[in-house]
């Protein structure tokens, strides 16, 4: 039994393995910018490390905004993933969200100050929420992949609300969508005078929220317990009775709101961001699949992992002053997935070493 | 004394769990040794060594006296040593004479030439009385003719030395006799074998000798003939074993279950897999489905607790008709399954022993509060059930499932089916991989719950099984039941004649 002690919980192996990936992954970037610079890579190197602690609370405030929406659609594929789906659809959900949130913004004038910006993210939340639940639909009634159709659903959402921008809320001279009015902007309650810096509000909170909230139903209730089971077993779960298909619907739909918020935050925020109407998939939604990853899917580690990507994304905006291109943090992101996918190799292979002493055991207990 | 096989001192250790501490192995030429031990006893492990799969950290292997090095199972073949595995492993679309021929084919300048082949299969045939048709296909042939083609390639490729891997589970009894003789033909030539089983009555049939193996230790070889049945089980568990079940009169309530002209359809071949099938349980007694592996007994089950849709047919549970309900229904009004599969279905391997008990059961108000899990209320039901039920694992209620013991899931399955107060039972191979211990076990628990009033469905593969637990054999053969028999009344190879559809009591 005292072997017991020195054993890692799961949770232990799992911070290890996403921090030997982390540390792969920036010691591949390391390689990059020696190749392209080798006498100015330490330093810009320092500085991706660095990340928002670069400017003081100002950088503080910077990773936070970075990180609010990646962490939400983090959120959004990490919960699908627990419930054995992948929701590959978070740029689109991301971004019929983020539509919905402006299209209120921009057109709802008529509410009360206080309740515009409230609405306008519960817009967002439904818009996301419906463009999750088609496939979710579509998986539990005809068993289509839910992967093929939520890249469809992307493409969907993407054409449509460019469409939509130009019909509604379209700002010609920058091929944009227009500001929205200042009572959907998310208060910023003192937040920029803190912290010195004007993007910052209280998103961050909501994100954390939404954390806390998705960790409490899987965790703690037996709709998340149902939800797991149908991830983890689906025959066993139909063995049981469950009824694997209404949660198909809902663990989808749930995914989808998550991305959406995420996508509302982000344009309510005040911060001179705006719809642009071009042919790209929301980046913020594939980086969600980064963070569920590097999060291993876990709510409370796709809180860090979200502000982990924040950081170097900070970083790597810096390291511009040593004449690199910010992109290389998307190598580093990227890289980091590459060997996330590794950290589940290795995290069997923790289990592996662990699980041999603890078999000898429970034989020697049997006799 | 001249050994054919010695095997001595092997040891063999995977990290420092020892699956073999010290074990010898001697085999006489000419006889029929016996290789005895539960599951996980380090039978397979043995035989692996033997066959060069494995390296042994200690020990020494002869053969014909000669100190050999196996290194892989072509120095074994070269060896002259052959096996029959327990799951054929045979061409399904090639005929009985490319498959014994199959990597030994006998070619003039690149073409084949099977006449030659074909005149050494069919002598070998007659020789040893092993009846098989040369031009059949796999596909058509019957599984125990399979196997007498897996032993005729053995015998093509002059093994000398034969090993037989459980090679009676998948025969039907007409067939484990004829099997026996073939052993005692082969004997008789000179050939050696050695019979890996754990059924006591087939050891003691064929046998001369047998080496008993408990967790990987050697236990001791022992003379069949003067070895009673109680001795060696006691070898191999380790404790003695009540073969007899203490099984108190019947008394038979209401009907439970009332299966009325049911039908299922295979989704892969469209054919119909359970075919009109009507009978009834009542409380108070174990009926027990008894069939050869794959005439429906599967399907009947899930069609039964709602798996699988049905083509026809109606289910009604204590009167209740249910054959349109969901699941979840069934479960509530009384029906109980304990799975075939049970990684499968049984359990959410990925899950805890407490979270696997209560899944089908969460959401009763005893578990939860407004969807909010009682964990305390789930703890101290699971370790109730751990210790009502002795479940052995490691962290015991927050073990994962999936890191236990065959025997340990199945009793958590079991714990949490049968604690929820059934009705009826629905047992599906409860004892499948089981040992001797563990099947006690099960079968006492079956029992307990026939002797408190309620019914059960016993689906059973194994005769011994079925004609110990049941108070009632309906007999299934390709998906129709073909008689209702008692067990007190029938002899295990009459039922072995309407389990291969030879004979049929109930009418089309």
């Amino acid at each position: 039994m005292k072997k017991q002690k020195f054993e890692l919980s799961k949770g232990g192996k799992d911070f290890i393995a996403s921090i030997a990936a982390i540390a792969a992954g920036l010691l591949f970037g390391l390689v990059i910018l020696l190749f392209s610079n080798a006498r100015q890579a330490f330093p810009a190197f320092g500085m991706i490390l660095k990340g928002g602690f670069t400017d003081g609370l100002s950088g503080i405030a910077q990773v936070l905004y970075v990180a609010t929406p990646i962490i939400l659609t983090g959120l959004s594929v990490g919960f699908a993933f627990k419930t054995g789906l992948f929701n590959i659809g978070a740029p689109g959900q991301f971004t019929c969200g983020a539509f919905a949130a402006v299209y209120i913004g921009v057109k709802w004038t008529f509410l009360p100050a206080g309740a515009h910006w409230i609405v306008a993210l519960l817009g967002a939340l439904i818009a996301g929420a419906i463009w999750g639940m088609v496939p979710g639909i579509l998986k539990a009634i005809a068993n289509v992949n839910e992967v093929i159709t939520s890249i469809m659903m992307n493409y969907i959402g993407m054409y449509l609300v460019n469409i939509l921008i130009v019909k509604f809320v379209y700002d010609p001279v920058r091929n944009q969508s227009v500001p929205v009015a200042k009572t959907a902007n998310i208060p910023k309650a003192g937040l920029d005078k803190l912290f010195n810096y004007s993007n910052i509000n209280i998103s961050i909170f909501i994100a954390i929220l939404a954390v806390i909230v998705i960790y409490i139903v899987l965790n703690k209730t037996i709709f998340g317990y149902e939800l797991k089971a149908c991830g983890l077993s689906p025959e066993a779960s139909r063995y049981a009775g469950i009824n694997a298909k209404r949660n198909i619907i809902l663990s989808m739909t749930i995914a989808g709101a998550l991305s959406g918020l995420g996508g509302g935050l982000l344009y309510l925020a005040g911060s001179g961001k705006y719809l642009q109407v071009v042919d790209v998939l929301a980046p913020q939604g594939f980086n969600g699949i980064s963070v569920a990853l590097l999060g291993i899917s876990n709510p409370i580690g796709i809180l860090f992992a979200g502000l982990f990507i924040g950081h170097i994304t900070v970083g790597g905006n810096n390291i511009q002053l040593y004449n690199f291109v910010p992109e290389v943090v998307d190598i580093i992101i990227s890289t980091i997935i590459y060997f996330g996918a590794f950290a589940l190799l290795i995290k069997s292979l923790l289990d592996r070493f662990r699980r041999r002493p603890s078999e000898s055991g429970a034989v020697k207990e049997e006799k | 004394m001249e050994y054919v096989i010695e095997m001595n001192h092997i040891t063999k250790e995977f990290g420092n769990f020892k699956a073999l501490d010290d074990v010898t192995l001697c085999v006489k030429k000419g006889e029929v040794h016996a290789l005895l031990g539960e599951n996980g006893a380090g039978k397979s492990t043995l035989m692996s060594v033997l066959f060069g799969l494995y390296q042994a950290e200690q020990g020494e292997i002869k053969i014909n006296g000669k100190p050999v090095k196996i290194n892989n199972p072509n120095d074994a073949n070269n060896l002259n040593i052959g096996m029959v595995h327990q799951h054929f492993k045979l061409v399904h679309n090639f005929t009985v004479l490319e498959s014994i021929v199959l990597g030994r084919e006998t070619v003039n300048g690149g073409f084949l030439k099977m006449d030659e082949a074909r005149k050494k299969v069919v002598e070998l045939s007659e020789h040893y009385k092993l009846k098989i048709d040369p031009d059949s296909y796999i596909s058509d042939i019957t599984v125990g003719m399979q196997q007498r083609v897996e032993i005729l390639k053995m015998l093509y490729c002059d093994n000398e030395i034969l090993i037989f891997d459980e090679p009676t589970a998948v025969l039907t009894p007409q067939e484990i006799d004829e099997l026996m003789k073939i052993m005692k033909n082969l004997v008789d030539e000179g050939k050696s074998i050695i019979f890996i089983s754990h059924k006591l009555n087939e050891i003691k049939a064929v046998a001369n000798r047998c080496t008993v193996l408990r967790k990987g230790k050697y236990i001791g070889t022992i003379d069949v003939e003067t070895a009673t049945r109680e001795t060696m089980s006691e070898m191999m568990v380790g404790r003695k074993v009540n073969f007899n079940l203490d099984k108190a009169e019947e008394k038979l309530g209401n009907v439970t279950l009332k299966v009325e002209n049911l039908s299922v359809v295979s989704k892969i071949s469209h054919k119909k897999v359970v075919d009109d099938v009507s009978f009834e349980v009542r409380r108070g007694e174990i009926v027990c489905i008894a069939g050869i592996d794959g005439n429906g007994q599967s399907e009947l089950v899930y069609g039964i607790t709602g798996l699988i849709p049905l083509q026809s047919g109606k289910i009604e549970i204590n009167g209740k008709d249910i054959t349109k309900d969901s699941i979840r229904k069934r479960s509530l009004a009384g029906m109980a399954h304990i799975p075939e599969d049970r990684h499968r279905h049984g359990l959410v391997l990925d899950y805890t022993v407490q979270q696997n008990v209560v899944l089908q059961t969460y959401f009763e108000p005893r578990f939860q509060r407004h969807g909010f899990i009682r964990f305390d209320a789930v703890r101290e039901y699971a370790k109730k059930l751990i210790k009502q039920y002795d479940i052995r694992s490691g962290q015991d209620e927050n073990s994962v499932t999936r890191g236990m013991s065959g025997g340990n899931q199945q009793k958590v399955i079991i714990a949490r089916e049968l604690d929820r107060d059934p009705d009826i039972v629905l047992a599906v191979q409860p004892t499948r991989g089981l040992d001797v211990g563990a099947t006690e076990y099960i079968h006492k628990q079956l029992i307990k719950q026939r002797d408190n009033g309620k019914a059960v469905l016993l689906i059973s593969l194994e005769l011994d099984e079925v004609m110990e637990v049941s108070d009632r054999i309906l007999v299934i053969y390709e998906g129709e039941i073909v008689a209702d028999l008692d067990p007190k009344e029938v002899t295990v190879q009459e039922l072995g004649l309407y389990m291969s559809g030879s004979k049929r009591k109930i009418a089309k």
